[in-house]
């Protein structure tokens, strides 16, 4: 495994430190981390374990049971296709499975491009406009499997 | 204490207001079928759903380990509506479960074996997919196989509970879930202590420890000299493995056994702890007179051991560098011994006996080693000989007591039986440096304000002047503290002993299960008093013996005094003490 670099320790030290005193500084602490690289590998856990008390068995646990948080580094668009009980019986998997076919990658996995992660989202409570598909926090409401290339498209085009 | 009206099967009871219904419907005579609780609720609170019933004034059916009773609740256990629901629960899980049974070595001692049949769970109900399965037997320890685990979160609590820090965990979600250590890593690759806690309190066979029985098959099929060495602890237990109530001593009748197993001698790890003491108290002494790193820290426990090089490692000065007292017996057999009676230490080979899994790991410490040799060859859990003594068919209730082997390290004497239990090693410590330092034995012999339960134990003593201030903990949440202090330089204390299960070797992971569902001739609280139960048994056993101090032991002073020289001599420094690891990584 890569070793951290010494500024990218000194910058998780700090978001721990930022919620020091917050009661339950889990959450933020990771979910800070996320958003400034993207994901949250182990070594990166055991230095928050080690600030906060809070064990590596526990920080994983909460790093893997939330689609949130990332094991790997994500791509730079997260097409998040949400699969909760509304938007699959409105056709979500279809949708899905089109993303997967057209970037060739599976739910979870990022384009060797860097470009694209798909995440299977489960519900995101957007059922009215099921099935929906985030990218980057940009709702895409009631998609259907014809606009998927389109969407793809419009970002590759921005990329050029 | 108020009390609540509560009626099971229609029948009134007055309980006690706050008690789940398990615990309550127990009182009143029902066991009602349970897997994932624990004692008073150590587990992921009613994750397993097999205790339901149902209760006025609960929606649907509750999980009864963890739903209060409340005035005027009625309760049916066995309603049609609650036997089905108890059923489908325990038919669910074992839809997911790896059903090897006759090959488990939690047969026997299994609990979701035991509401299978309880409940009634027809075969192969549900049929389907199941969760991908990680088995992990990289350590000499601890055997972690999650296609039996039922995700009760027992061990995750209890690891927690007993370290402060646990390393196990739930990972992933969903059907994916599973219990492991960060990263689902082996327990060699992530800073267990290998103390087996989790494997105690593991209602199936995901945890369990690994066995050596068949090492010593090989052995003895190869011709070797063949020693057999019991810790203290473990004759507080064995009792258990053949039904006898908690705290049974059968020193007499496990001697007796080993015996008859073939064992070539059968010594008592005793005369290795007192041979510890010797050593310890030396040691402490010297360090004392010489200005030596204080305070100075017991090093008998081996999950401790682990925990200091895992999270302490700038603090292993203050470690006493004596080996354990299994260890030291089997240098001292490989060479003494050995040269007494004329063997090549090549053809000796020294099983220990163990309340403990960590003892597994220990054995194969690199620095565990004379003269090429490893000082002890094997180690087998308590729960390992019951098993290796019933495939023997030996009758065990039925066995006459007999004497360990008395020549050469036969002897011991009442303070290396306290080993066993938290505060023992301090006691016995400090008996004999009350003599080293005060001229004379200490008159009540005991030092009752080291013994008990509590977390941490402080005691102060003037000895000859010397004001020494010592601590016992036990559990790694309860050395953090101390260690801590330790490490900013601000101890108070002179010497400390660390021990890395809760109360000691008495409750060590290699001792048998204690399973109230499947223990009906105890008492209901017996997840309560089985461990003063244990210690009392040593307790009892060091008040009958005539020698209570280890430098009274006779074969202690023949050692030194034919072989060894003085305490902390050259020789005794080869042979008896060794290093530890300073820089050993916790995660690779």
């Amino acid at each position: 495994m890569q070793k951290l670099s010494e500024a990218a320790v000194k910058q998780i030290n700090e978001i721990c430190d930022r919620h020091a005193n917050d009661k339950t500084p889990l959450m933020m602490i990771l979910s800070d981390i996320q958003k400034e690289y993207g994901y949250v590998p182990v070594d990166v856990q055991e230095i928050v374990s080690e600030k906060t008390g809070i064990s590596v068995a526990e920080i994983y646990g909460v790093v893997t049971f939330y689609s949130f948080f990332s094991l790997k580094p994500k791509g730079k668009y997260i097409i998040g296709c949400c699969l909760g009980t509304a938007c699959y019986v409105k056709g979500a998997q279809q949708i899905i499975d089109k993303f997967s076919e057209i970037l060739g990658i599976a739910p979870g996995e990022t384009t060797e491009d860097g470009l694209f992660t798909i995440d299977a989202l489960r519900c995101i409570g957007a059922c009215g406009i099921a099935p929906a598909v985030t990218i980057n926090g940009t709702v895409y409401p009631k998609m259907q499997v014809n606009q998927v290339q389109k969407v793809i498209d419009d970002y590759r085009s921005k990329e050029d | 204490m108020s009390l609540v009206n509560i009626k099971i099967e229609g029948i009134s009871y007055q309980v006690e207001a706050g008690l789940t219904i398990l615990e309550a419907a127990r009182q009143c005579g029902y066991d009602i079928p349970s897997l994932c609780a624990f004692n008073h609720g150590q587990c992921s609170s009613g994750s397993c759903r097999v205790c339901l019933v149902e209760a006025t004034g609960a929606r649907g059916l509750v999980a009864s380990c963890v739903y209060p009773v409340a005035e005027g609740m009625e309760i049916r256990i066995s309603s049609p509506k609650a036997v089905k629901a108890r059923r489908t629960s325990v038919e669910l899980i074992l839809s997911n479960h790896n059903k090897n049974c006759q090959q488990c070595s939690k047969n026997g001692n299994c609990e979701l074996l035991n509401v299978a049949k309880l409940t009634g769970a027809r075969e192969n109900v549900f049929v389907g997919e199941k969760t991908p399965t990680t088995y992990d037997d990289l350590t000499p320890s601890i055997v972690r196989d999650t296609s039996k685990c039922i995700l009760c979160g027992r061990c995750v609590v209890r690891c927690q509970e007993a370290h402060g820090n646990g390393i196990l965990g739930f990972e992933n979600r969903g059907f994916a879930t599973i219990v492991a250590p960060a990263g689902n890593r082996s327990f060699k690759d992530s800073p267990c202590l290998l103390c087996g806690q989790c494997v105690n309190v593991c209602p199936t066979g995901a945890l369990m420890q690994k066995s050596e029985i068949y090492k010593i098959d090989e052995a003895m099929a190869a011709g070797k000299h063949v020693i057999v060495q019991t810790a203290p602890a473990v004759r507080a237990s064995l009792g258990e493995e053949f039904g006898m109530k908690v705290g049974t001593p059968v020193t007499g009748k496990m001697v007796a056994a080993l015996r008859r197993l073939g064992f070539d001698k059968v010594y008592d790890t005793n005369f290795g702890a007192d041979l510890t003491i010797m050593e310890e108290a030396n040691e402490l002494l010297a360090r004392i007179k010489n200005g030596g790193t204080l305070p100075m820290i017991t090093s008998c426990s081996p999950g401790w051991v682990n925990y200091a090089e895992y999270y302490y490692g700038d603090c292993l000065d203050h470690l006493s560098s004596c080996k354990s007292p299994h260890e030291m017996e089997g240098a001292i057999i490989k060479s003494y011994y050995a040269e007494k009676n004329g063997i090549d230490p090549k053809d000796i080979f020294v099983v220990s006996i163990m309340p403990c899994t960590a003892k597994k790991y220990e054995k194969e410490r690199p620095a565990l080693v004379t003269n090429g040799l490893p000082d002890v060859d094997a180690v087998l859990t308590t729960r390992e000989l019951g098993d290796l003594i019933k495939r023997s068919g030996i009758n065990f209730a039925k066995l006459p007591d007999e004497e360990f082997d008395q020549d050469l390290v036969g002897t011991y004497t009442g303070a290396g039986v306290i080993f066993g239990v938290t505060g023992g090693v301090m006691e016995a410590a400090l008996r004999t440096a009350y003599f080293a330092l005060e001229g004379k034995e200490y008159g009540p012999v005991n030092f009752t304000e080291v013994r008990g339960f509590d977390g941490v134990k402080e005691a102060t003593f003037v000895l000859a002047g010397n004001e020494i201030k010592v601590a016992v903990a036990h559990g790694m949440k309860n050395a953090k503290p101390i260690m801590d202090d330790i490490r900013a330089g601000k101890s108070p204390y002179t010497f400390i002993e660390i021990m890395c299960c809760p109360g000691g070797c008495i409750n060590g992971g290699g001792q048998s299960y204690v399973r109230p569902t499947l223990l009906p001739n105890e008492d209901l609280d017996i997840l309560d008093t089985y461990m003063s139960k244990r210690a009392e048994a040593l307790y009892s056993e060091d008040e009958r013996q005539a020698l209570r101090q280890s430098h009274n032991n006779p074969q202690i002073q023949q050692l030194y005094s034919e072989f060894l020289g003085e305490p902390n001599s050259h020789k005794a420094h080869e042979l008896l003490h060794t290093t530890y690891v300073k820089d050993r990584v916790r995660f690779d």
